[in-house]
């Protein structure tokens, strides 16, 4: 996994409440074996105007003009800006693979669907839950201000907007950590691996029809 | 729990984790690529699901991706020796269906799988929750998750359901009131006369759709119900080991006086059956009611995802739900493809015909088994007289990533648990309802209300 570095990233506003995880990335997608190559299929039927395969040469499709990413001044975004309940449903890692393969880093919501919340951990993406209110107000700083970037500071845990105002933001330590190092988690739980072998001895034992 | 951090990071131990071809691929190409094996191949059981045909099953899958899916999870099972159930095999079926239906889900244990329906399992009092590719991959390395600790939210159903209103129903609802993000960060346990009277089904049926309501994980007291459902099945326990098992799961429920962070009441006499009529399983109403009119929304978020619904259902504003047409069914899936779904659509259709309107009825049997079952009782024919499709099991058009799926505008009556854009086909309109209220809707031609069904 990439470290999570500061960044000082242009932002993308999706203006809808709900966005589910079979928008993000539809399901047609998903009979992929890899874990790559989900980019250009990030919010398939938004984002082109015409049916996506898997397969096909995107570069070759119907754009529409009026998904909110398609629009030039948005090319390039890294920071993705969300509301409410963003990346409900399915728990498809699909979802934070294609929206990290687009370019995204950083998800800023109001409230996360919980499986899509720890996937995006799992993939380098930090997602950030911010008061609706402060959410709101950046929608309408984006809106206004063409090339409205945001700096985001992972290891002080706060956002600085480019007028000045601070936000800041919770997060796990653990996963704070994981982020900032680049760490899988599967490496660090083996690091207890007697610990597991010795609870499992002890748990089949006492439950041994599991 | 192996461990916890001061943080609250807990290792926990998981008992079971279910596989099947969609979320499992990448998860042992990791295994395989950092030279790691499966942890305990004894907890895992594997089935393709999402991706099978529902038809000739004999001609194999015909679109190559798909095939190659199924293939790679066949592939995989087979390198690690990890128990899988083939197309061919009659106990294949959708993952959630199969693996209770085999005993593989037991009071107190901790299950996973790679699929956010995974919550269906709480109706065992087993802590079940879907997980992402990475910990799908975790917990093939290493038999542990990572994970904190939830709130506690008590959604208690007292009181008779209604005639025609099924856990279905009482799961719509309670999205209805809570909305899609009111179960986000909490467990849900459900309680109350009500639910204690539902059958295993109802009550998988009822923690299946937990997720719709946000929350991670449904579940339900164990009880002599959910042990009657699960003697005698394959991976049970038998003779003595099942007596103390028993004795065990006997004390798997809430204290009195348990605290919980949350607590939802409903009275279940005042349910009706509920039918979605937008975009998002929380745009649901009785079927008594009217579609909403977003003139009459002042929140300006709420406002636009209730214009853009509308716009993407094809519905105006007032139109009373049963007025609404539809051109398809579909009954069965991960939420209402078990025996006891199969029987009350069958009991509704029976000596019927299927509107002339309605392209399409299929009825797909959540497993097997399950469609063994109800061939021995007759329903299968009860469905083709009356004009519906009978098919092979499997995910189907819950999620059409197989070939049956919604052309665009196309409008369906469904039992599935997602009326998300696109979900059943792209451009398609996806109506959940329960099997009664799916096969009575196919019958009439549009929405009708199951309880004045004659």
């Amino acid at each position: 996994m990439k470290k999570f570095e500061l960044m000082d990233a242009l932002v993308a506003p999706l203006d809808r409440a709900n966005v589910d995880t079979d928008a993000i990335i539809p399901k047609q997608f998903l009979k992929s074996i890899k874990r790559s190559g989900f980019g250009p299929n990030a919010f398939d039927e938004w984002r082109y105007l015409d049916h996506g395969e898997p397969g096909m040469d995107n570069s070759k499709r119907q754009i529409n003009p009026d998904f909110v990413l398609n629009q030039p001044r948005y090319q390039g975004a890294q920071i993705l800006l969300a509301r409410e309940n963003f990346g409900c449903g399915s728990s498809r890692e699909h979802a934070p693979w294609a929206l990290e393969d687009y370019g995204f880093r950083i998800i800023i919501s109001p409230s996360f669907a919980d499986i899509f919340f720890n996937n995006c951990f799992k993939n380098g993406v930090l997602p950030i839950k911010l008061e609706a209110s402060k959410v709101d107000k950046l929608f309408k700083a984006v809106e206004v201000q063409e090339g409205y970037k945001l700096k985001v500071d992972l290891e002080q845990q706060i956002i600085t907007a480019p007028d000045g105002t601070v936000y800041n933001f919770e997060v796990d330590a653990h996963r704070k950590h994981c982020l900032l190092n680049g760490l899988d988690d599967i490496g660090l739980t083996l690091q207890h691996v007697d610990e597991i072998k010795t609870f499992e001895i002890r748990h089949l034992a006492a439950q041994p029809w599991l | 729990m192996v461990r916890q951090e001061a943080d609250g990071t807990a290792l926990i131990y998981i008992d079971r984790q279910l596989v099947h071809e969609v979320t499992s691929p990448q998860a042992f190409e990791g295994l395989k690529l950092a030279h790691r094996k499966p942890w305990r191949i004894a907890s895992m059981l594997a089935v393709p699901d999402h991706n099978v045909p529902t038809t000739n099953r004999a001609a194999g899958i015909s679109d190559p991706i798909s095939r190659l899916q199924v293939e790679t999870l066949d592939a995989n099972c087979a390198e690690f020796g990890i128990t899988e159930f083939k197309m061919g095999d009659i106990r294949q079926g959708v993952v959630h269906v199969m693996g209770p239906e085999q005993g593989a889900t037991l009071p107190g244990m901790t299950v996973v799988c790679g699929d956010s329906h995974t919550s269906t399992h709480g109706a065992f009092a087993a802590l079940a929750h879907g997980i992402g590719t990475s910990e799908v991959e975790h917990v093939m390395a290493t038999q542990c998750l990572v994970a904190k600790k939830s709130n506690a939210m008590l959604v208690k159903v007292d009181g008779e359901l209604g005639k025609g209103v099924t856990a279905k129903d009482i799961a719509l609802a309670v999205i209805g009131k809570i909305g899609t993000a009111g179960g986000t960060g909490f467990a849900i346990e459900f309680a109350g006369s009500a639910i204690r009277a539902l059958s295993m089904e109802g009550r998988m049926t009822l923690c299946n759709m937990a997720i719709e309501a946000g929350a991670r994980a449904g579940m339900v007291a164990a009880d002599e119900t959910t042990f009657a459902y699960i003697k005698g099945r394959p991976f049970a326990p038998s003779g003595e080991q099942w007596d103390k098992a028993v004795e065990y799961w006997r004390t798997l429920h809430s204290d009195n006086g348990a605290k919980f962070d949350a607590i939802v009441e409903l009275d279940a006499a005042q349910i009706k059956p509920q039918v979605t009529w937008g975009t998002s399983p929380e745009m649901v109403l009785a079927v008594d009611g009217h579609v909403p009119d977003p003139a009459g929304i002042s929140d300006a978020v709420k406002r636009g995802d209730t214009e853009r619904a509308l716009a993407y259902m094809g519905l105006k504003a007032n139109t009373p739900i049963r007025e609404i047409q539809i051109d398809k069914v579909f009954i069965g899936s991960c939420t209402n493809g078990r025996i006891e779904d199969m029987r009350a659509a069958a009991l509704v259709a029976k000596g019927k015909r299927v509107a002339a309107n309605v392209k399409l009825a299929m009825v797909v049997p959540g497993s097997g088994l399950v469609k063994q079952q109800a061939e021995e009782e007759g329903l299968d024919k009860i469905f083709i007289a009356a004009g519906f499709e009978w098919r092979e099991p499997g995910c189907s058009m819950c999620l059409a990533m197989n070939d049956d799926k919604l052309a665009s505008g196309e409008r369906c009556a469904s039992t599935s648990n997602r009326n998300f854009e696109g979900r059943q086909g792209q451009g398609g309109r996806t109506h959940l309802v329960s099997p009664e209220m799916a096969a009575a809707a196919a019958i009439a031609g549009h929405f009708v209300d199951v309880r004045e069904w004659q």
